[in-house]
């Protein structure tokens, strides 16, 4: 290579490095204040490094709300959505892929709209029925709605289109039942398509916010989400050492499970999205 | 379930005809309970002036909430920074992650890893987001002023002020897509099979023409697919609006469903028949996509 191409080369990379902390900036700048005291935050110019750790800071923002509570919702919540997803997603996806049926098109396109139509439209009805089912003030609200992952069974459909009916045909010359083609045959060859279907599914509900706003009314219900943005009204608009230690508790966990299988997210987030 | 007998040859003929409908009968189930039907119901509730404490008091009124509504000055303040938004954030990030995708495209350590960090906003939630972005924009006390001010750039109120608030939520949203799209491009620019470009250097193609005639219309798809989810995804916006700018200053960030959601309570009516508009917005984006997918399906 010529000097020329070395500079170019390094000036490159010190530009890519300046857009990669154009990205982490806010979340280290995030963490830096979680441990900072109120006078640190209101210091021109800002505190860097906190001179002290202040890890009470967090002990502050836990006690402000019953987040013992909000993270048991959030975890019930997310995981019940998860198991019911695979339970109705599974024989759902493999009926389209695999049998003929009369309506087969017209029910599936049924499926592809309902992909397209957002909660936030139908939360209005959706709430009015809750509350008709007197559910409120039970988990249920933030779980059943979700119960028919659209989008899940249009992918996990896809899958099992690819795999050959000879093979299928084969189990059955053996007398297997199709509920056991589809869990001996089916459910193994589809990991990869379930697991990122699966990952999808805990990124989005264990970070909403917009149905857990709408469906809760009481602290018992509330998951985490809620519980850290009303950290902002319980603790004034001021305290931002105290919010941002809040929402150090809620993205850490993710940030850290993230970084560890970075590669593997990247690719079935693409992956989904192409497809 | 037991195994079929074969000597019940009628018994297993109707249990295979009925098999497909026992399998998708949940999932029908659920988009039926949960959007079929509650859609239905919001039309319903959007002729009604609606009594939420007591229902039997609901007044028919036919399509009298619509007018209502298409009369009201806000709604089109609203329809207008709801578009604003959108064009916005769809502009913004198509332009930007098409660079980056370009600039990051080729399989190294060093892209990897800024191909990770700049997805890092799609794991996190908007909550997250929206409160770490509020504290950075803070006027007096945040570090995007203070950086700016170092840089010896003017500096803004962001948030606070209702000139510069719709951009400032823009910006936050922007910076959270960037990643995800640019990801999708990086894998499609990826997809294109080498020997097309190997046949335009044979022919003496310039950079240009080959980027031209090969990979934008390679990657057209896919630029498609982001163009049309982004869109739907921007009319739908709500979290970082809520939490970040309450609809405000002066509904200068007030959005689609923002609005919706501050009508539920005090006039449910209203607040369904803007529903209903948002569905038919989406609806006709939703068959545009369809159409022009169905053609490229057919093209490919």
């Amino acid at each position: 290579m010529t000097k020329h191409s070395y500079v170019t080369t390094f000036i490159n990379g010190v530009l890519k490095i300046i857009l990669l902390f154009i990205f982490l900036v806010p979340f280290l700048w995030m963490i830096s204040t979680s441990l900072q005291t109120l006078e640190e935050t209101l210091t021109v110019p800002p505190t860097l490094i906190p001179e002290s750790l202040q890890w009470g800071n967090f002990l502050e923002a836990l006690s402000s709300g019953p987040f013992g509570t909000y993270f048991r919702n959030s975890i019930i919540v997310t995981f019940s959505i998860m198991l019911i997803q695979l339970i109705i997603m599974i024989p759902a996806a493999y009926a389209f892929a695999k049998y003929d049926f009369f309506g087969k098109k017209f029910l599936f396109s049924c499926i592809l709209i309902a992909f397209m139509i957002p909660g936030q439209v139908t939360f209005i009805p959706v709430y009015l029925m809750m509350a008709d089912w007197d559910l409120i003030y039970t988990l249920w609200p933030q779980i059943l709605p979700f119960m028919t992952n659209a989008f899940g069974i249009f992918l996990l459909r896809q899958y099992i289109m690819q795999i050959p009916d000879e093979l299928l045909d084969a189990a059955r010359l053996d007398n297997s039942s199709e509920w056991k083609i589809i869990w001996k045959i089916v459910v193994p060859m589809a990991k990869p398509a379930l697991a990122t279907i699966m990952l999808f599914s805990f990124v989005s509900h264990w970070n909403d916010y917009f149905w857990p706003l709408i469906m809760t009314n009481t602290e018992e219900v509330r998951p985490l989400t809620i519980g850290i943005s009303m950290l902002r009204e319980v603790e004034g608009i001021a305290n931002w050492h105290i919010i941002m230690a809040g929402n150090v508790i809620l993205v850490v966990p993710i940030l850290l499970a993230y970084i560890f299988s970075a590669k593997y997210i990247l690719r079935a987030f693409v992956y989904s999205g192409i497809k | 379930m037991e195994p079929i007998d074969k000597e019940e040859g009628r018994m297993s003929h109707i249990l295979n005809l009925i098999r497909p409908y026992v399998m998708i009968a949940p999932a029908m189930i659920g988009i039926g309970l949960f959007v079929f039907y509650p859609l239905v119901y919001l039309f319903y509730i959007s002729l009604f002036d609606f009594n939420l404490m007591n229902r039997l008091k609901s007044e028919f009124i036919g399509f009298q909430n619509y007018a209502e509504i298409l009369a009201r000055e806000d709604f089109y303040d609203v329809l207008k920074n709801t578009l604003v938004y959108t064009i916005g954030v769809v502009l913004f990030t198509i332009i930007i992650s098409l660079f980056v995708a370009f600039w990051l495209k080729k399989q190294s350590k060093l892209n990897f890893i800024v191909q990770a960090g700049i997805f890092t906003p799609h794991v996190i939630s908007i909550v997250s987001i929206s409160l770490v972005w509020m504290w950075l924009m803070e006027p007096n006390h945040g570090l995007l002023n203070f950086v700016l001010n170092s840089l010896n750039l003017p500096t803004s109120q962001w948030l606070q002020s209702s000139s510069s608030s719709m951009l400032s939520i823009i910006i936050v949203s922007v910076w959270g897509n960037i990643g995800y799209y640019a990801l999708i491009i990086v894998a499609a620019i990826q997809g294109i099979p080498g020997s097309l470009y190997e046949a335009a250097q044979l022919d003496n193609a310039s950079r240009w023409s080959i980027l031209r005639r090969i990979t934008v219309p390679m990657i057209s798809p896919q630029l498609f697919f982001i163009l049309v989810t982004m869109t739907i995804g921007s009319f739908k916006v709500f979290d970082t609006v809520r939490i970040m700018t309450a609809g405000g200053p002066n509904n200068s960030t007030n959005t689609i469903v923002y609005y919706i959601y501050s009508f539920r309570t005090t006039n449910i009516g209203y607040a369904s028949a803007i529903g209903i508009l948002l569905v038919i917005i989406i609806g006709i984006l939703t068959i545009i996509y369809f159409k022009i997918l169905a053609k490229k399906v057919h093209y490919q």
